[in-house]
């Protein structure tokens, strides 16, 4: 049997990979946290847009998918602000490949904008749309759209779905960082991108079906989330001793206040505890909720990211 | 762990077709980018980061030397470099180098001085060496010299009237290890040591870091012993590289290394393990040793070293049991506790015991090439006055260079037989170079003139009065190099680019100072390379061919008694001594006596020091390229300790000795690999010089911390490794 | 024969002796940026004293058979060429640094000009018939390099008859990189 490794020692000390990796600041966990509200917001509205309504939806939901676009170009902007090679981000667009989440990101993207800006204007309201034809003239686009009103908020929906796995699958394929080997970031990051997404709509005026649905669905949604994290976690602890590793970073290591204090508890616990009193005591709903939840969102992404390039195979015997 | 494997193949069949087509837009990405540092022409030359002369290949492009390279046609590189030898070019572009000649304006150390032409400088030193000469004499001058272009200035110091030349490389380094091994074979081993550590089957180490020890050749040999399956034992306090691969790691208590080594004598001659035949021949004393060691069993060195007594007889056996192809390694550094010539002795002793001189996988018979003299140029005129290298009336019997600190204590007037007024300092920087630095300071502000030849502002240079700045070893062309060794060849060094700023080669300046002081007829040719290849054609070599290969190869000759090279021992009984009536004669131990050694205080521990791969003392730690990897020195200590200390591994902390004198911060590297009572750090850190930018306060200064030292009543060299320091957070 | 080449580097970690000419050498032929390497020295001990155990080597990238590096790399900057040497084409890389977390052995770097960096197997040498900076420089002959596929290689036949392993087996890479023990 070998005896321990006691002392290992490496002359390598290249910028950003050691002592550990940090490659990924902040701008990558906005990124992934606009890139998951984006998507919340796309699922959200095609299907609170699903069935036409009598009277025009609130005003948020009628630009939400305009909205969620301002926010998926800010998002961009911020995947921008990352590159280390700025003058080469055409090159996203002069390959795809099929292997790599950043491909197929970079092309869901780009795809994303036509649908969500023709499903953003079949969703104006009357209002909304004569004053926009007034300055535009979209008025065959949008005859055009109006016919395929179904369609295109499938296609939203379905970007939507795509956007919000891509954003888990992006670190989940990255299996050389062992906190992130782990399959249940996918549908995390999904749900957690949904929550924002509702979250995100709480913060509006809407009325009170739109309102008392997009609560339930956020609850359902952090219910599911704090289930995922704990088949994570219950994932790690069997995953041998990468596993170990990972799930130590989480319970008793360099990220475990952060984690527990502000996507547990102030991302999830006190966002649903909150919810729960306000649809039971039939409370108005105030931005404290929302804005936690968001927070919440925010901090995921940013703890899992700096978590992970943490843990490495440097770290395994 | 296969996920990803799994992700990619969900991933592919939900995302369906699209994966059939694998790029939009395919671009040839086939080639490497070529990063262009080929040259377009290389210089064959050889390394100067360190003495051991590798020969270099160095790239150049656009006058630029773009990276350095092994010469495969030379003996010593043999294609590859250790690492301070790919780092020349850190040294030719290190934005510190000295541009220009300089005179001191302020008070000595305070390292103010004025940038003058070469001129001034040169008349200046001219004339104050002829003032000394008429005042003192010339023998009042003496030369510190380390580095292969100081025989230049060696040859005019000669010319002048002085043969004071003295090198911290003898009386701090190899001496000991030459008087010994000198005692009992008859020669001293040199440089490089002529030994076979490619062919051994067997080999100890006693200290010796090979592998941070970097000699090139040394290294390479000592890798291929390994590979063939040679038996490793290393004695070392310290869990060495060397260590790293043994088969004995004998973690000796340090300074004790002589009762092992009388244990191990003891165990051969008891066990019939040595060569009967060989010693039979060859040798004269084994009685008196077999008395001397009688009592000296591995169940007493045990108590002295620490050491198991099984440990003791078992690695004696491996090493004896390879014989004659076995060596334990005469070591290099050897100035350690004051008794060191006794100890080499005593190495020498088991090497004998062992057949191992003048046997493959031992030691053997160096051959050499000639090449003549470059013709016309005089006898020195004067016969040598004896250099006052030692206190009045002291006596080294055995020293056969010069001691460089006994030239410096020289200068302290009265003390020695006479004094020393002017120092010339080639390439050694004695303020980190020599122990008890206040005394060198001390000496250096009774001198008369210090000049300074060098490349960089090293801390010598500080003190000096007149810098004259060397163009370095790419620069420069440099005499003909002929090195016994077990091939015969000669090397030579040739300028790969025009020297940096106003810097001259040391043929030239010696020369300058030659014409200046009426001494011209000794340089007679124009230039080095002028000279240089006079010198080879006189000897009949193919010029061109030595120009482009760097080097000339003679035939093989046998180095090895089994071979046909004669047994030869010049001691006075013509047979390899291993009772030294020489010894008895000049009242000294004619065998190898053990001392204990003192022990630390409370508190303290013993000061080791030694060297790192990528460095060449203090020589290098300015040199950028070669800090990309080793930047700053640690101090070694046991983790146990360390521990009980409450201190962490990383901790910045400072060692104070037993005089009071106080390092600068170091990190504390607390490890397994070093015993409980010494601690260890790489020499050469610690620098003060305001113009090594790079290298000043980085880590902690061993040689600041050798106040004390004991000196070898055999040839008076300096035992360094007798002071104790105690650890505090810096 | 005609069969497909498989570049590898074999070290030999009971020769290295950690001195890290490899390093330098590697980064004066390919002219590294300061402070980043595209070899290192990772050097290893275990046991307590005085009962210890080293062992060192000289890392670099593994040139993977599966190298998640390419998978993950969106534009192809990251790609494999003859001999299965990964490279990265500077101006197809976005510097969005998929590769560097991709890679289990953290090879890679981002370059100061941008695109990311890394071992190249010194390709521009081996097109030329020569062998890598760093088994060239090596004074312990720790380093060799060739063709796996060739049984006459000397990198076949040290694989043949000597102990080796790969680091980290487990991430399913394939590591082109072995070491003898
Ligand atoms: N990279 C590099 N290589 C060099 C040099 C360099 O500066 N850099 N310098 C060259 C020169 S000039 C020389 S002289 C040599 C010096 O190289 P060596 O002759 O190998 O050096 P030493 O200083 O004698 O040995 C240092 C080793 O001895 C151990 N040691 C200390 N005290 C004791 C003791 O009491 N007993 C025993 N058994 N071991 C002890 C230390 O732990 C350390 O491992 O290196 C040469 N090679
Ligand atoms: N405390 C302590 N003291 C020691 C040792 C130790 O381990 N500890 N080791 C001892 C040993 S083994 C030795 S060999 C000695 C060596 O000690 P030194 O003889 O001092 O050797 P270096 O440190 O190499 O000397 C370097 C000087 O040469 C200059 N130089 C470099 N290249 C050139 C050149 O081309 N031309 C000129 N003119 N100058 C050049 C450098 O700038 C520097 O000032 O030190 C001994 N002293
Ligand atoms: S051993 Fe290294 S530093 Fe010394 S001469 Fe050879 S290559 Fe140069
Ligand atoms: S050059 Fe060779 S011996 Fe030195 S560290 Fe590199 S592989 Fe090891
Ligand atoms: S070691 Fe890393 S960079 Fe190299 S091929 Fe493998 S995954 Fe890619
Ligand atoms: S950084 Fe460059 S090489 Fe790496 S994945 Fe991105 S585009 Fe590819
Ligand atoms: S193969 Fe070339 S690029 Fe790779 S580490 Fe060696 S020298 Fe550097
Ligand atoms: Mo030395």
């Amino acid at each position: 049997m070998l005896p321990t490794l006691l002392e290992q020692t490496t002359t390598r000390v290249n910028a950003e990979i050691d002592p550990a990796l940090h490659i990924w600041g902040w701008e990558i966990a906005v990124y992934l946290f606009l890139g998951g509200l984006v998507a919340g917001l796309l699922i959200l509205s095609a299907l609170l847009l699903w069935r036409p309504r009598e009277q025009p939806p609130s005003r948020i939901l009628q630009f939400a998918p305009l909205v969620a676009l301002a926010l998926l170009s800010l998002g961009m902007g911020a995947l921008f602000l990352d590159l280390a090679y700025k003058l080469h981000v055409f090159r996203f667009y002069t390959a795809f490949r099929p292997t790599s989440p950043m491909s197929w990101g970079a092309w869901i993207l780009v795809l994303i904008y036509p649908v969500a800006a023709l499903s953003g204007l079949v969703a104006l309201g009357p209002d909304a749309r004569a004053w926009l034809l007034k300055k535009l003239p979209l008025g065959k686009v949008l005859a055009w759209a109006e016919g395929k009103r179904q369609a295109l908020l499938g296609a939203t929906l379905a970007g939507g779905v795509g956007l919000g796995i891509y954003t888990g699958l992006l670190l989940g394929t990255l299996t050389a960082r062992i906190q992130w080997n782990t399959a249940v970031l996918g549908p995390l990051f999904l749900t957690s991108g949904l929550s924002s997404g509702a979250a995100f709509l709480l913060l509006f005026k809407l009325d009170e079906v739109d309102r008392h649905r997009l609560v339930r669905w956020d609850m359902l949604a952090l219910v599911v989330e704090a289930v995922l994290i704990g088949a994570m976690l219950l994932g790690f602890a069997n995953a041998g001793a990468a596993g170990q590793l990972a799930a130590e970073a989480l319970l008793g290591g360099a990220w475990t206040a952060s984690f527990w204090s502000l996507v547990v508890v102030m991302g999830i616990a006190v966002p649903l505890l909150l919810e729960g009193i306000e649809i039971k005591k039939h409370l108005p709903l105030v931005a404290v909720t929302p804005t936690l939840v968001l927070l919440g969102g925010l901090a995921l992404r940013a703890v899992l990211l700096a978590a992970g390039q943490d843990s490495g195979f440097r770290m395994l015997p | 762990m296969q996920r990803r494997e799994f992700i990619k193949i969900t991933g592919m069949t939900a995302l369906g077709v699209a994966a059939a087509s694998s790029a939009v837009l395919p671009k040839d990405s086939q080639a490497a980018v070529d990063p262009g540092t080929d040259g377009d022409h290389t210089v064959a030359t050889f390394c100067e980061l360190c003495f051991w002369k590798c020969g270099v290949l160095a790239h150049v492009k656009d006058g630029k030397v773009t990276k350095i390279v092994g010469n495969p046609d030379h003996p010593l590189s043999r294609g590859a470099l250790c690492p301070r030898g790919t780092g020349g070019t850190g040294l030719l572009y290190d934005p510190d180098r000295l541009k220009k000649p300089m005179i001191r304006v302020g008070e000595r150390g305070q390292q103010k001085f004025k940038e003058v032409e070469w001129g001034e400088a040169l008349d200046y030193v001219a004339a104050k060496l002829k003032d000394i000469a008429a005042k003192h004499g010339p023998e009042s001058v003496a030369m510190f010299a380390h580095g292969f272009g100081g025989s230049f200035f060696k040859h005019l110091l000669n010319a002048y009237g002085s043969d004071n030349v003295g090198a911290p490389s003898y009386a701090q380094c190899r001496g000991a290890r030459e008087v010994g091994f000198q005692l009992t074979f008859g020669t001293a081993l040199g440089s490089p040591e002529v030994i076979d550590l490619e062919n051994s089957r067997a080999i100890a180490l006693i200290g010796s870091h090979l592998g941070e020890n970097m000699h090139n050749t040394q290294v390479q040999e000592f890798a291929k012993a390994i590979e063939r399956g040679a038996q490793l034992i290393v004695v070392d306090p310290r869990f060495s590289t060397a260590a790293g691969k043994a088969r004995h790691w004998l973690p000796i208590k340090p300074g004790t290394d002589m009762a092992l080594l009388l244990a191990w004598i003891h165990v051969m001659l008891n066990e019939g393990l040595y060569d009967r035949d060989y010693i039979e021949k060859y040798a004269v004393g084994l009685e008196q040793l077999k008395a001397h060691v009688a009592d000296k069993t591995p169940e007493w060195a045990s108590l002295e070293t620490g050491l198991e007594a099984s440990q003791i007889v078992d690695s004696i056996r491996v090493l004896a049991g390879a014989r004659p192809a076995a060596l334990l390694h005469p070591g290099r550094h050897t100035a350690w506790y004051g008794d060191d010539a006794q100890r080499a002795r005593a190495m020498a002793i088991v090497n004998a015991l062992l057949g191992s001189y003048g046997r493959r996988g031992g030691i053997y018979y160096p051959t050499k090439l000639g090449v003549p003299k470059y013709a016309g140029i005089p006898d020195y005129p004067h016969k040598f006055k004896p250099t006052p290298d030692k206190p009045k009336g002291k006596v080294y019997p055995f020293a056969d260079e010069s001691l460089a600190h006994g030239l410096r204590d020289a200068s302290i007037p009265g003390t020695a037989d006479y004094d020393i007024k002017a120092w010339l300092v080639y390439g050694t920087n004695l303020i980190q170079a020599l122990p008890e630095p206040k005394k060198t300071i001390e000496a250096i502000q009774h001198l008369d003139l210090l000049v300074a030849v060098d490349v960089l502002p090293a801390e010598i240079v500080g003190y000096a009065d007149v810098i004259l700045p060397e163009a370095t070893y790419l620069e420069r062309w440099d005499d003909v190099v002929v090195t016994p060794y077990k091939e015969q060849y000669i090397a030579i060094r040739q300028a790969a680019v025009k020297p940096l700023y106003d810097s001259k080669p040391g043929w030239w300046i010696a020369k300058e100072l030659a014409n200046r002081l009426g001494l011209g007829a000794y340089f007679p040719w124009n230039d080095a390379a002028e000279m240089v290849k006079a010198r080879l054609a006189a000897g009949k070599f193919d010029v061109d061919a030595v120009l482009k290969q760097g080097v000339a190869l003679g035939a093989r000759k046998p180095v090895f008694i089994e071979d046909g090279a004669p047994a030869v021992f010049a001691t006075p009984s013509k047979k390899i001594e291993l009772f030294s009536q020489q010894l008895a004669d000049a009242g000294l131990d004619p065998l190898p006596k053990y001392t204990p050694p003192d022990e630390p205080g409370a508190g303290q521990f013993r000061l080791l020091m030694g060297r790192t791969p990528t460095h060449t003392f203090g020589r290098t730690t300015n040199n950028r390229f070669l800090s990309e990897v080793y930047s700053d020195n640690e101090l070694w200590l046991n983790a146990q300790v360390a521990r009980e200390l409450g201190l962490e591994n990383g901790t910045q902390v400072r060692v104070v000795n037993q005089d009071g004198v106080k390092s600068n911060a170091l990190r504390l590297k607390a490890t397994q690999r070093i015993r409980h009572d010494c601690v260890f750090m790489v020499h050469g850190y610690g620098h003060s010089a305001a113009g090594l930018n790079f290298a000043k306060g980085r880590g902690a200064d061993d040689a600041a911390l050798v106040t004390r030292i004991k000196v070898d009543p055999l040839f008076g060299g300096t035992g360094m490794s007798v002071n104790f320091v105690a650890i505090e957070r810096a | 024969m005609n069969r497909e080449k498989r570049y590898v580097m074999v070290v030999d970690t009971r020769l290295c002796v950690g001195c890290k000419a490899c390093v330098l050498a590697c980064k004066a032929e390919n002219n590294t940026p300061d402070g980043f390497c595209r070899d290192w020295i990772v050097e290893d001990i275990w046991g307590l004293f005085p009962n210890l155990r080293a062992e060192i080597r000289s890392e670099r990238c593994n040139h993977c058979s599966n190298a998640p590096c390419v998978d993950a790399c969106p534009t192809g900057a990251s790609h494999k060429v003859d001999g299965g040497i990964v490279l990265v084409d500077h101006d197809l890389c976005t510097g969005c640094k998929a590769c560097i977390a991709s890679c289990p052995y953290d090879a890679r770097y981002v370059h100061p000009d941008g695109y990311v960096d890394k071992c190249t197997f010194c390709a521009h040498r081996v097109a030329d018939g020569k062998t890598t900076a760093c088994v060239a420089i090596c004074p312990t002959k720790t380093l060799h390099f060739g063709d796996a596929n060739d049984p006459q290689s000397e990198v076949a036949q040290l694989l043949a008859s000597r102990r080796h392993k790969v680091l980290h087996p487990e991430t399913g890479c394939e590591p082109n990189l072995y070491f003898l023990t």
